[in-house]
């Protein structure tokens, strides 16, 4: 097999699709979260300017899930293929959430009638916390294996098989973890009376995040299986839970001293550490089968050709930097807080 | 009714309304890259205006056209494994490709594009305008080559076998262009010129015949007509090569979209008819032997038919496929009678003056979308029975492990949230052309300082 730095293909683009989907965590993550805050929010004029301060960049953010995703499709093509096709109706859904969102963001403010609005802003408010559980709904079901027999076919139910326990509370953390990153977000991007109210959310959003980590972590060490066997093998891989916890306890100290961009650094890191360790967890593995392990899909067994990987890896190393680049001028041009002109939604 | 139909209604249904908003995406973008960069160089503020309000529509076209792109990228993976499997090492370049290249570029430079206006200066700007426009054209090139790779294969081999076989890259740039590629590229590309030449048109026509902006609407106007007149005739000629295409590597489709039935004889071009599938017979007004002509220029030169296929290996909708295709040509001609017609009349002076020739420009947008539908019907529906074609049959490459309802129900919802969508596309559009560029209470001039 061949390999570059000696690391086999497969794992690069492991962790090019890795990378990627972390990207698509941290920058959605901000864009859902102060979605998901929408209708605590109880001035027209406040959710006006929640929107518009992720206004220039969401479409730009949005963009890591396509790369992500057209990643995964290249690299991966048996994964992408079993995974969606088995996660029909979750990932469905997600979809037509995503629609729902962007039509909200596009059209609350086109009316001033008031219903007009109100309905975009449950619609909207709706949407971004059911993608934001519906994501971690799959990481979830990712983790612990879904029925996979032979030739990569799907055995399992519909809808309901992917909701266990253990789902809803990746999915609630999920929530409460982009709801953080987004509070702080908006802390950044805001002020005045928008700005107070958010210092209070936020401290809600922490509480409601340490709660549901706490309680999924207890949760997955007594009753996942799989999940306490690696850390048997890999005790050092316990640094990156605690990493992680180190990281979100910063945020509220930096937030009491207003330093609210390098809070969002850290709450970042944490949704980085964490991904880490879902990472750790699965490698080699992309999904695992409930039914007999030989029939999980691995980075080995889902991977395209060396010749195609090849390719793609000149594809990213070319690629890369231009996006970095747009991305770091897209992010410079709009620095600063929201100002509300002719333009905005 | 089966998964495989449903698959398939689903796809035809998502892709379609979503090819609605690309062509307008980016033939609105070459247009206000020449409205910009016509401001940029003039100096004249009714160039800005223009670009600030065409602007305004663009963001509508374009936030649906993301929106709805992002369902048919997954939809391959939901609705159709076993073939996402079997081109994923093909297709996985070209979309990792239109991801980074070109969706990067457009999506960054749309904030920009849309909200930078106080936050950058007017170079930056037109730049950005410009970084917009040749992402949504590289996002073609991509999504065309993957598309054309299915209709003509190249670069590749056949590995495994049964359900674990899979094409595979052998050679890169063959694959990418793959005989057909180039050429429907360029026809896809003017096929979106069109369409956002001709939205300005009758935008543009619309305001003239009510009198309202009549001094920007002339310059708008005369933007669109000069590209509409030379991309309706260039895309003949790229039509053409097309076909000739088809003709070599695609012989049932070519003989479907003309209902030539006789294993090997002259063929017949119709300029318009009906195909009986049972007797194999088509009604109608042709030049004989004109398909012949087309392709060999010889009156007589033998083509061939459909009956030269078996027939599980050849379009089953023989009467649909010449429709569309009709259809489309029938439009384009029309497109080039009507574009020539008044560029005839700007050059003699007197184009705004004809009452009834703006009222058909202002009924004229739906045509080339038509066009770009039927286009893509025509190829879509020729391809069949193969998904790959040659390869992998339509039926062997749809998500054995989904079920008929799960896609029901997906099909509902998407027929759903698409209706109300559509229905915003058109409100708000209409809301912005009624509003119109800028408010006519105040004194033009006045306005056009205070801009
Ligand atoms: C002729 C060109 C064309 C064709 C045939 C298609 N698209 Fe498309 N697509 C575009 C041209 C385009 C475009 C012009 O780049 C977008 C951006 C804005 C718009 O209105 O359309 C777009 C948006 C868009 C997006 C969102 C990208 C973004 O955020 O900028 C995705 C993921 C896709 N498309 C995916 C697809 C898939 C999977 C297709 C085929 C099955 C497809 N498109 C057909
Ligand atoms: C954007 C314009 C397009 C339109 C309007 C269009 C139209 C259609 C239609 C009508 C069908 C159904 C054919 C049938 O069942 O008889 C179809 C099928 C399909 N098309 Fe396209 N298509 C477009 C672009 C693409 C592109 C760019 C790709 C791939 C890169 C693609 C891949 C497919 C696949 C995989 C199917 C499903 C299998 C099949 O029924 O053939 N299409 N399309
Ligand atoms: C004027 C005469 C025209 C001719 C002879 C022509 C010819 C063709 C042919 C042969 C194909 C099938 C290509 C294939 O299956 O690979 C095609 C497809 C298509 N046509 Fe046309 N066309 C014409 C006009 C137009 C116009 C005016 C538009 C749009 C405004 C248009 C839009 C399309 C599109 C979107 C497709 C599908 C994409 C593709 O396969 O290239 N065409 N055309």
């Amino acid at each position: 097999m061949e390999t570059f730095l000696g690391i086999d293909y497969p794992t690069l683009w492991f962790l090019v699709v890795g990378l990627l989907f972390s990207g698509y965590a941290i920058l959605e993550g901000f864009d859902y979260g102060a979605g998901a805050w929408h209708l605590f929010f109880r001035k027209d004029l406040s959710r006006r300017i929640a929107i518009n301060a992720i206004g220039p960049l969401w479409d730009a953010n949005q963009v890591w899930l396509i790369i992500g995703a057209g990643a995964l499709f290249a690299g991966f093509p048996v994964m992408y293929a079993t995974m969606l096709s088995s996660m029909y109706v979750p990932f469905m859904l997600f979809l037509m959430f995503l629609v729902l969102r962007s039509s909200a963001i596009k059209f609350r403010s086109a009316e001033e009638m008031k219903w007009w609005r109100k309905t975009w802003d449950i619609v909207y408010f709706i949407s971004n916390v059911s993608i934001s559980f519906l994501l971690g709904v799959v990481l979830a079901n990712i983790l612990q294996g879904i029925e996979i027999g032979e030739n990569h076919s799907y055995k399992g139910g519909l809808f309901f098989s992917f909701l266990s326990p253990y789902a809803v509370m990746v999915g609630l953390t999920t929530l409460a973890l982009f709801m953080t990153q987004g509070a702080i977000f908006l802390l950044l991007k805001t002020e005045g009376r928008l700005h107070a109210r958010l210092t209070f959310l936020l401290k809600k959003g922490m509480i409601f995040f340490i709660v549901s980590f706490s309680v999924m972590t207890l949760y997955t060490l007594i009753f996942v299986q799989g999940v306490t066997e690696k850390f048997k093998e890999h005790p050092e891989y316990f640094a990156l839970p605690i990493l992680a916890f180190l990281a979100i306890a910063n945020v509220p100290r930096l937030v009491s001293k207003k330093k609210y961009g390098n809070a969002l650094i850290f709450s970042s890191l944490t949704m980085a550490f964490l991904l880490m360790l879902v990472a750790f967890q699965l490698y080699p593995v992309l999904l695992p089968s409930t039914i007999n392990p030989d029939y999980s899909v691995t980075i080995y067994n889902a991977a395209s050709s060396q010749k195609s990987l090849g390719i793609m890896l000149t594809i990213v190393v070319i690629g890369s930097p231009l996006l970095a680049g747009y991305f770091l001028f897209l992010y410079k041009t709009f620095h600063g807080k929201v100002k509300l002109d002719d333009t905005s939604y | 009714m089966d998964v495989e139909i449903l698959a398939r209604i689903q796809f035809a249904f998502t892709i379609a309304f979503h090819y609605i908003y690309p062509p307008l995406s980016i033939g609105l973008g070459l247009i206000m890259v020449f409205m910009e960069g016509m401001y940029l160089k003039t100096g004249n503020k009714q160039y800005e205006i223009l670009t600030r309000f065409w602007l305004k529509i663009f963001a509508i076209t374009f936030g649906i056209g993301v929106a709805t792109g992002i369902i048919m990228e997954f939809e391959f993976g939901t609705n159709w494994s076993v073939y996402s499997r079997y081109v994923g090492d093909i297709f996985g370049s070209a979309l990792a490709a239109e991801g980074l290249f070109a969706f990067g570029l457009e999506s960054a430079f749309l904030g920009i594009l849309l909200f930078g206006w106080n936050r950058v200066s007017p170079k930056v700007h037109f730049i950005s305008t410009i970084g917009v426009f040749l992402g949504s054209m590289f996002s073609a090139v991509w999504i065309v080559v993957a598309n054309s790779w299915q209709q003509t294969p190249a670069g590749y081999h056949i590995v495994g076998e049964g359900f674990n076989a899979r094409a595979e890259v052998t050679d890169f740039w063959a694959m990418v262009f793959n005989p057909s590629s180039v050429d429907r590229i360029i026809h896809v590309w003017q096929g979106a010129f069109l369409a956002g030449a001709f939205l300005v048109l009758s935008v543009h026509a619309y305001y003239l015949l009510k009198g309202r902006y009549i001094e920007i609407s002339k310059k708008a106007f005369k933007i669109a007509l000069a590209l509409a007149t030379i991309v309706s005739l260039t895309q003949l000629l790229s039509g053409h090569r097309s076909a000739e295409v088809v003709a070599e590597h695609q012989p049932a489709k070519l003989a479907a979209m003309e209902g030539h039935y006789e294993e090997s004889g002259s063929a017949d071009l119709y300029l318009f008819g009906w195909v009986n599938d049972k007797t194999q017979e088509v009604t109608g007004l042709k030049i004989p032997g004109g398909l012949s002509f087309m392709i060999d220029q010889d009156f007589e030169a033998p083509v061939t038919g459909l009956n030269a296929f078996q027939k599980e290996d050849r379009p089953g909708q023989v009467n649909a496929v010449f429709q569309f295709y009709h259809i489309m040509i029938s439009i384009g001609m029309l497109l080039i009678a009507l574009t020539l017609y008044a560029s005839y009349l700007w050059w003699k002076g007197g184009l705004f003056e004809k009452k009834w020739l703006l009222k058909i420009f202002a009924f004229s947008v739906l045509l080339p979308q038509i066009a770009n539908q039927v286009g893509w019907f025509t190829a879509e529906m020729g391809r069949q029975p193969w998904i790959v074609y040659g390869h992998l049959r339509t039926d062997e490459g749809f998500s054995q492990e989904v079920s008929s309802n799960q896609i029901l129900f997906s099909l509902i919802l998407f027929l759903v949230v698409y209706t109300i969508l559509f229905l915003l596309f058109i409100y708000s559009v209409n809301k912005k052309i009624k509003h119109g560029p800028y408010d006519e209470a105040k004194n033009p001039d006045e306005f056009l300082k205070y801009v």
